[in-house]
This record gives C-alpha cells, sequence and structure tokens, in this order.
C-alpha cells in the first residue's frame, strides 16, 4: 500500500493535495485496494457548497457503493471529468486521479486533517 | 455444451409446430382485430424445431446450480430446501388459475389463507397487521420507510429525517431509506460489532426519524441491548425498522415485536421455504405494530363474519399501493404450505437447528481463516481471508472460484463490508452432519491447494461453462438485449 509523503489524510481515506487556496481532494491507494474495481463516479456539481464531513459524492466498485465526505469546508471549483469515462483511473493511480477540488473556506480545518505518518498508523490500527 | 442465445440457433423458415388455417369464414382480418393493434412486421422470434428449443431450455437448466443439487451456504440469504408439497399445493387448479381480476366472491379460498398468513406472521414477529404486497426484501423495506414517512408528516414532524443504519447493514437499508426521501446516517460498529452505543447517543435528536436494524446483525450475532436501544430511539421520538433477511436465526424464540420494532419486513424466499434468487420471485410482507397500522398500504384483507374481502376505506391515511394487484401470491401460498407443514413446534425447531448447524460449522472453521469472534454465533457467521491474502495471494474470490469447481455454491463474499477479504457462510437448518462435513473438507482441500499451488487457485472456476467474468465490463457496459446484426 502506498501513502504520498506530502498529502494530508481523513479517518475516511480520502487525501488532500493543497495548491493554495485550492484542496484536491481523491481516495487513498488502500481506499481503492479495498473497494476492487472502480465502475462508476458520481461527480459533485461544480459550485456545490459543502460543509466540512458532507458527503460530496459516490464512487461505485464492483463490491459496493461508497461515500465520500468532504475533508473540508468550500465550494467545488473543479471537478475531474476524465473519471466519468474511465473510473479506473482511481485504482490505477488514486493519488493523480483527483474526484473534485475545493476552494477551502477556512484554514483552520487543515489542522484537522492526518499527514501521512499519522494516516499509516490508522490504517495498521484498523488493519487489526 | 455450447453457449448460444436461442436467437442465433434461428434459422429463417424453421418451424416446431404448424399452425391449421384459422377455420373462422368470413370478414376481412380488419374484422376480427383492427388495423392499430396488429403489427406491420412480423414479430423477431427465433424460428427453430421443437428439439432444438427443448435442448436449448434443457442445457440452460443443466448449468444451473441450486439448492435441489447441492450445499448453498449463501450468507444472509437463507438458502433452505424449499418442500416439493409446496409445488405440489400452489398447482392446484383453484390456485394456478386465479385471475388478479378474479372477484373476491370467487376467491374467497385464497383470501382465506392469506388473511391467514398476515395473521400467522404477525404471531411470529409480535406485530399488529401488515401488507402481502411487497415484492421482495427491498421493496418491504421500501414500504416501511414510506410507512414511517407517512407517520411523520402526519404528526406534522416532517423535520425528522434522519435513519440511521450501521455499517455493517446490507446495502438495500440505505438505498430504501434514501429512495423514501430520508437522509442516511451511518451507524460504526463497535470493536465487538454490534451497534456502537456511544455513536448512537450523538444522534438523538429531534431530526432523528429512526434506525433500520437487522438482529441478529450481518455479523451473525444477536443484538443483546436491543431493549435499551429501542428505549432510547422511542424516546428520542423515532421509530424502529427491523430487516427480517436474518430471521431464520429467532424463529419461535425471539420476536422483534417484544424487541421494541415498530416495523418488520420478512423475506419469504428466506425464512419461509419459497424460491430464492434465480430460481423464483421473491415476497416481502411487512408487519407493523400499532403507530404504523393506520398508514399500511391498500388494498387490505379483511373478515367480515365467514366472507373475505378486499378493503381500503379503513385506511384514509394509507400510503396507498405498493403493488399493481397484491403482491406474489403463488408464492405467498408456498408459504402458506410450508407454515402449516411446520407448526409453531417445528418453526421452532428450524430456528434451533440453524443455529446449531452454523456453530458447527464456525466451530470447525474458526482455527484455518482470521475470524472476527470466536464466541457462539446464530444461524451464520463471517470469516475473513486476511492472512490467507496476505501470506499466499489468495483472496476471498479464490476461494470462491475454487469451490465452484468442487460442486458447492460458495458462500457470501465480501460482505459485510466491515470484515475484510469476508467470507460469510449460513448453512441453514435442512443440511446434514455430513453436507457440513465435507463442506469443511472441501475448504481444507483449497486451503492445502493454496500453501502448494496457488495460481490453481487463481485460474479456478475451470470445470465452469465460463472461468471468471469481467466483473468491471459487465457493471460499466452490460449488454442486456440481443440485438440484430443488420
Ligand atoms: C440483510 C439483508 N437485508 C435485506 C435484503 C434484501 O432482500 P431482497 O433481496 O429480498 O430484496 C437482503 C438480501 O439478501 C439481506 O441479506
Amino acid at each position: 500500500m502506498k501513502i504520498e509523503k506530502d498529502l494530508k489524510y481523513t479517518v475516511s481515506h480520502e487525501w488532500v493535495r493543497l495548491e493554495g487556496k485550492i484542496a484536491y481532494i481523491g481516495i487513498t491507494d488502500h481506499a481503492q485496494e479495498s473497494l476492487g474495481d472502480i465502475v462508476f463516479v458520481e461527480l459533485p456539481r461544480l459550485g456545490d457548497k459543502m460543509n466540512k464531513g458532507d458527503e460530496a459524492c459516490t464512487v461505485e466498485s464492483v463490491k459496493a457503493a461508497s461515500a465520500i465526505y468532504s475533508p473540508l469546508t468550500g465550494s467545488v471549483v473543479e471537478v475531474n471529468d476524465d473519471l466519468e469515462g474511465s473510473p479506473e483511473l482511481i485504482n490505477q493511480k488514486p493519488y493523480a486521479a483527483y474526484i473534485f477540488a475545493l476552494e477551502a473556506e477556512d484554514q483552520a480545518e487543515l489542522k484537522d486533517l492526518l499527514d501521512a505518518e499519522a494516516y499509516e498508523k490508522l490504517v495498521a490500527e484498523e488493519a487489526e | 455444451m455450447k453457449d448460444t442465445l436461442i436467437f442465433e440457433e434461428s434459422r429463417e423458415g424453421r418451424r416446431g409446430f404448424t399452425l391449421p388455417a384459422a377455420g373462422i369464414s368470413g370478414g376481412a382480418k380488419e374484422d376480427f382485430l383492427p388495423k392499430a393493434y396488429r403489427r406491420s412486421t412480423p414479430a423477431a422470434l427465433p424460428e427453430l424445431s421443437e428439439v432444438e428449443v427443448v435442448r436449448h431450455f434443457t442445457g440452460l437448466s443443466m448449468k444451473n446450480y441450486g439448492i435441489d443439487l447441492g450445499f448453498y451456504p449463501l450468507g444472509s440469504c437463507t438458502m433452505k430446501y424449499n418442500p416439493k408439497v409446496n409445488e405440489d399445493v400452489v398447482l392446484l387448479p383453484g390456485f394456478a388459475e386465479l385471475h388478479p381480476l378474479q372477484t373476491a366472491e370467487t376467491a374467497q379460498g385464497t383470501l382465506e389463507l392469506l388473511h391467514g398468513l398476515i395473521t400467522d406472521l404477525c404471531g411470529i414477529t409480535g406485530m399488529r397487521w401488515g401488507t402481502l404486497q411487497p415484492f421482495a426484501g427491498a421493496h418491504g423495506e421500501f414500504t416501511a420507510m414510506k410507512l414511517f414517512r407517512a407517520y411523520f408528516d402526519h404528526r406534522k414532524d416532517d423535520h425528522r429525517k434522519k435513519i440511521l443504519i450501521p455499517d455493517s447493514a446490507h446495502g438495500t437499508n440505505p438505498a430504501s431509506a434514501h429512495l423514501a426521501g430520508f437522509q442516511v446516517v451511518e451507524l460504526p460498529s463497535d470493536p465487538e460489532g454490534y451497534v456502537d452505543l456511544e455513536a448512537l447517543e450523538e444522534h438523538l435528536d429531534d431530526t432523528l426519524a429512526g434506525i433500520m436494524l437487522t438482529n441478529p446483525n450481518t455479523l451473525g450475532r444477536f443484538e443483546k441491548d436491543i431493549r435499551l436501544i429501542a428505549r432510547k430511539i422511542h424516546q428520542a421520538g423515532g421509530l424502529l425498522y427491523y430487516d427480517g433477511a436474518n430471521m431464520n436465526a429467532i424463529l419461535g424464540h425471539a420476536r422483534p415485536g417484544d424487541m421494541g420494532f415498530d416495523a418488520v419486513h420478512l423475506n419469504i424466499h428466506k425464512t419461509f421455504s419459497t424460491p430464492h434468487g434465480g430460481g423464483g420471485p421473491g415476497s416481502g410482507p411487512v408487519l407493523v405494530g400499532e403507530s404504523l397500522e393506520p398508514y399500511l398500504p391498500v388494498p387490505d384483507i379483511r373478515r367480515d363474519g365467514d366472507t373475505f374481502r378486499w378493503a381500503s376505506e379503513h385506511r384514509p391515511r394509507s400510503i396507498g399501493r405498493v403493488s399493481g394487484f397484491y403482491g406474489n401470491i403463488a408464492v405467498l401460498l408456498r408459504a402458506v404450505c410450508y407454515l402449516r407443514m411446520m407448526g409453531s413446534e417445528g418453526l421452532k425447531a428450524a430456528g434451533t437447528l440453524a443455529v446449531l448447524n452454523a456453530n458447527y460449522l464456525k466451530r470447525h472453521l474458526t482455527s484455518l481463516f482470521d475470524s472476527p469472534d470466536k464466541s457462539l454465533c446464530k444461524h451464520e457467521f463471517v470469516l475473513s481471508a486476511k492472512t490467507w491474502k496476505e501470506k499466499h495471494g489468495i483472496t476471498a474470490l479464490d476461494i470462491a472460484k475454487a469451490l465452484l469447481d468442487r460442486g458447492i455454491h460458495p458462500p457470501t463474499i465480501y460482505f459485510p463490508l466491515t470484515v475484510p477479504e469476508a467470507l460469510m457462510i449460513e448453512p441453514t437448518e435442512t443440511e446434514s452432519r455430513e453436507t457440513l462435513d465435507s463442506f469443511v473438507d472441501t475448504l481444507k482441500d483449497i486451503l492445502t491447494t493454496a500453501k502448494k499451488d496457488p495460481e490453481a487457485l487463481h485460474r479456478a472456476p475451470e470445470k465452469m461453462p465460463v472461468s471468471r467474468i469481467d466483473e468491471v465490463r459487465a457493471a460499466k457496459t452490460p449488454i442486456l438485449r440481443w440485438r440484430k446484426e443488420r
């Protein structure tokens, strides 16, 4: 399982990459592996406003449909249209295939995200 | 055996049967059937001889696998044997030739049996009345969620939108609640797999509509705090819904009504021994307590003295129909037969034996796999192939496919989602000790192969008409119907 050093993580297995005020969000390698082959991504809509912890969209695999939770408060400024035709990109390159990007409203929320080390520990604990 | 569709076997002009001339004289075609109702081109039916049709369907039936052929430990599905007497009864002309538009006066026998069935199911679940209309468990869930909605709407409590559902629940639960207009909130399980009471506490506010639970839960464990949970939900103004998929475990021993549930669905095709899966349509009656009774679907079946009739006038607050007519009546009649053959003692024994068989298997299999818990289970249990995956690269899917080659239907895999590499095993009460032992031996044999020759398992199944299916393509771009090449 790969965990990228420079990303931030959530307990619900999303990753966050910050570029200035814009936060790119996807799901972790661990998440894609436990979901199995992904067949459908329901993207959020541009302009959607979400609060931290809201259900942002869903990812469907051959095993199950899973909610993706917004790690931050903000509005959607970008969605990854490529996933509509090729959802398997998430399986192939989980850290390149972002799902959507938010303009983060509250910088203070960033503190609640996990760093790579903390996320690795979380995954190990869950495996217990 | 070749895998062709009957359309592909068609040869122009070939016939199995030649219709004689109509022998009705006088008048043009138009006199018999107006032009607007006649087709302009002939129907694209396959053209084959009789023996070709017979071979085609016999060939298909030989590819099928069912409980009549062997062991079928599909967790959460209760694939018990369906006694043949059920079929005899439902094929009696008085039942088989019923028409849904027949008047109630001419179907008194059937109405009486259905009325009796609701009464019996209420007795089994501890509920007051119900409806037999829903066509499946998921349809029953949806019906019950509509009842919740109607209850809150009537009380002008329409801000109550939140339905709690444990993370181990079946996917149909959140789907049904969502479809009925509720917001689904996932409840985490505690480390032992039970409802996490602390997490529950956080949601007990005035937006709470209720909770959907199955008990025993999908790990095959009985929620021992169910009465406490029911009290808390009710105190917060919410309702409790019981997913009856796991009812087989507690038949004759415990009743959802006594646990505090307000609504229950039963899977007739699981617990009450009617064909399940490809073998036949399902049925998912909903039974309710006092609070939800006024909202039950119409028509209802009522008894006036010795006669039975369809009735709607006593339910002004009904959610309406949930089925075009009155559900899958031929399936329900099979269940009536099963209940009469079993009697209440027999049903209780079925529950007991289902639990005994599951524990027998669990005891013999726990040491071979990772097991979320080692305690006694109810009618089913979940194992994890996590260590097999890590050490030998053998997944739950590989084990399932290897079972196919060995003549056994695999258990449910990758459900519940809370257990990695899950194998969910439910033997049911109808299996003998010899069958259970032979299943244990087969799994041991597969695991020996996993150590010696894991590649062999990755190749499985090798004896089936098709090997591994491209699940991604099947989900993304399914081919759902045959099209004539142009
Ligand atoms: C726990 C649980 N709930 C609900 C259902 C839905 O029932 P049905 O398949 O009849 O719609 C199932 C079906 O397998 C189940 O296992």
